[in-house]
């Protein structure tokens, strides 16, 4: 009897005690609760920073591009050549930033030219042929190759590359479309090789055992499986590398000459784009311009037109890699 | 048998074009190497230019360039570190998500110059600070915001799940969780993406020159709002803009040297970092 007593004794104390936890924790915790719905909207205004920097951009982007807007048109702007913004009307003043537009799509498409197959290439030699020890030096090599400074390149273009130019196609100078082109595939190669790279390796490993049993060699399974399964990622980064390359200033600054002129040449009638000519690019132009103008004039705004082209440009291109990279996931989920 | 060969053919061709970027790099380095080694000297180093730049060294450049990536850092980091908590441990999938996403991927692709130009805008024309140390810095913070929120999202993801359990499970609320628990083992990846950040902030040239790098200063800068020289942009005035071209370029080599050896030092810092706390966590 005792004991039962004793135990019940515990028991209604242990209830007791029980009690003025459960009170002291809600307590405890309705504070604590306050402080912590209080941090989680501190870190959505954090989270929220990228949104507002983005609208931000754009606002001033379209605020200072407004006046060269209403008052010179985009369409001159689009399909103009004669670029002389600081002049006055009655000067002769233009906007055509037509040159501009077409170069920057020249050199770029240029230097896509060299890159594709050298990326992708090497990105599958990377992700399926290079034993572990050819890896090891390619990888770092891939790195260090895509945090060059810009600057670094261009003054290579401009010291040995521009030279080497002129002499191969007997050229007083050695800036030119050509120039700018070659040093900026070289800056479009580790977008081009890490992307297509990882989306060789995220191809699952039955796929390549399917082929293997059927009799395919490693080549043809690669042509035939590898590759074409991992294409939406390959194109992605093609579309990512034209991305940086259309966008890159210091390269094409110091390699492509920068003269205002259309890059055209006609060839038997048909008119093509001239490699061999002096050319300034979107970026090229800000660059240049930009440091100097009066700020609030026309000439500004018209700058900032520019911007708003070049900002279309890349936000088209990033986000059609976008969709055929998240296009490439769910194609790997769903299977 | 044929289908060796092909298969042969094809793997030699793949391993070229491999080879030439092992080869380009290679190139890139040697060329830059060669002739900038033999300006290289701790004089070159600490002394500023002299004689139109034509002599002396580089000192004002290097501290203008450590000046302008501290501050960089030091506004990029503690934004990208809030925003990357939140991503990660507060967000759930939404709208709200989505559009926060799909704004940091479209800020990655925005071209420099075009973060200089938006620079010039907004805090040298439109809030009057005119151009500088501080308007650079917080242009190129901008800039490099997407690569630090993304670094440190990658840490944060990389803490164990259990981790917040025990957390929690302790009775911790959230905040202490993630106070006491997930930062200080996120913390060295964070470090990792800020030195990631320092290193491109040191390194790019396009957003400065519109935003408060000098052509030439005989002093280095006593306040936020005065200009300075950096390294990048004192390489492209010696290449392109001085009157003497040809006789500034062994300084031009031996500025890109110290430029290239900087940022090389700074990532592979920030690897060696990430490898080792990568290695200890694995350990837990």
């Amino acid at each position: 009897m005792a004991i039962i007593a004793q135990k019940h004794k515990e028991e209604q104390q242990f209830t007791k005690l029980k009690v003025i936890t459960k009170e002291k924790l809600t307590q405890k915790s309705f504070k604590v609760n306050i402080l912590d719905f209080l941090v989680e909207k501190a870190f959505l205004v954090f989270g929220l920073i990228a949104v507002f920097i983005l609208c931000l951009l754009l606002y001033f982007l379209i605020r200072e591009g407004s006046t060269a807007l209403s008052e010179v048109g985009l369409m001159e702007f689009l399909t103009t050549t004669r670029w002389y913004p600081s002049s006055t009307a009655s000067q002769g003043a233009g906007y055509g930033a037509l040159p501009f537009i077409i170069s920057s799509f020249m050199v770029t498409i240029g230097a896509l030219i060299i890159a594709i197959p050298w990326g992708i290439f090497t990105a599958i030699y990377i992700a399926e042929i290079a034993p572990k020890r050819v890896r090891e030096i390619l990888k770092p090599t891939i790195e260090i190759l895509a945090i060059f400074p810009s600057v670094v390149l261009g003054f290579i273009a401009l010291v040995i590359l521009s030279p080497l130019i002129a002499n191969l196609f007997n050229l007083s100078n050695g800036l030119t479309a050509l120039t700018a082109s070659l040093i900026l595939s070289v800056m479009a190669l580790p977008t081009i090789i890490s992307i297509s790279e990882d989306s060789i390796k995220s191809i699952p490993k039955d796929y390549r055992e399917a082929a293997y049993a059927l009799g395919a060699s490693r080549w043809e399974t690669i042509k035939t499986i590898t590759v074409p399964a991992a294409k939406s990622g390959i194109v992605a980064g093609i579309m990512l590398g034209f991305g940086r390359a259309v966008g890159e200033t210091m390269t094409v600054l110091m390699a492509a000459g920068n003269a205002i002129d259309m890059p055209l040449k006609e060839f038997f009638g048909i008119v093509v784009p001239n490699f061999l000519t002096s050319v300034r690019t979107l970026t090229a132009n800000i660059a240049i311009e930009g440091s100097d103008v009066a700020w609030g004039s026309l000439h500004y705004s018209s700058l900032f037109v520019t911007a708003i082209i070049l900002f279309i440009i890349t936000f088209v291109v990033n986000l059609i890699a976008d969709l055929l990279i998240s296009r490439q996931r769910s194609k790997l989920g769903n299977e | 048998m044929n289908k060796k060969i092909t298969e042969k053919i094809w793997f030699s061709i793949c391993g070229f074009f491999a080879f030439l970027t092992v080869a380009a790099l290679g190139l890139l380095l040697f060329s830059i190497i060669r002739e900038g080694a033999s300006v290289l000297s701790w004089s070159f180093v600490t002394q500023p230019p002299r004689k139109n730049m034509t002599e002396g060294g580089i000192w004002p450049a290097l501290v203008g360039t450590f000046y302008v990536a501290s501050l960089t850092v030091l506004i990029s980091v503690p934004v990208g570190i809030g925003a990357a908590i939140y991503l990660n441990e507060y967000a759930k999938q939404g709208v709200i998500v989505r559009v926060i996403r799909l704004s940091i991927r479209n800020l990655a692709g925005v071209p420099s110059i075009v973060y200089g130009l938006f620079g010039l805008a907004i805090f040298a024309a439109t809030l009057k600070l005119g151009t500088g140390l501080l308007t650079a810095a917080i242009t190129l913070g901008i800039m490099v915001l997407p690569w630090v929120i993304t670094a440190s999202e990658e840490a944060l993801k990389s803490v164990p799940i259990s981790f917040r359990e025990g957390g929690l499970a302790l009775g911790a609320t959230k905040w202490q969780t993630i106070r006491q628990l997930v930062l200080p083992s996120a913390i060295p990846g964070m470090a990792t993406g800020s030195i990631l950040g320092l290193a491109r902030a040191a390194g790019e040239t396009a957003p400065i020159i519109l935003t408060g790098a000098a052509y030439f200063l005989p002093q280095l800068p006593s306040s936020l709002m005065d200009g300075f020289m950096a390294l990048p942009y004192h390489l492209y005035i010696l290449a392109t803009q001085h009157a003497q071209a040809t006789a500034v370029r062994p300084i031009a080599y031996g500025t890109a040297l110290v430029l290239i050896l900087l940022v090389i030092l700074l990532n592979s810092f920030a690897i060696v970092l990430r490898n080792y706390y990568r290695q200890k966590n694995e350990l837990l």
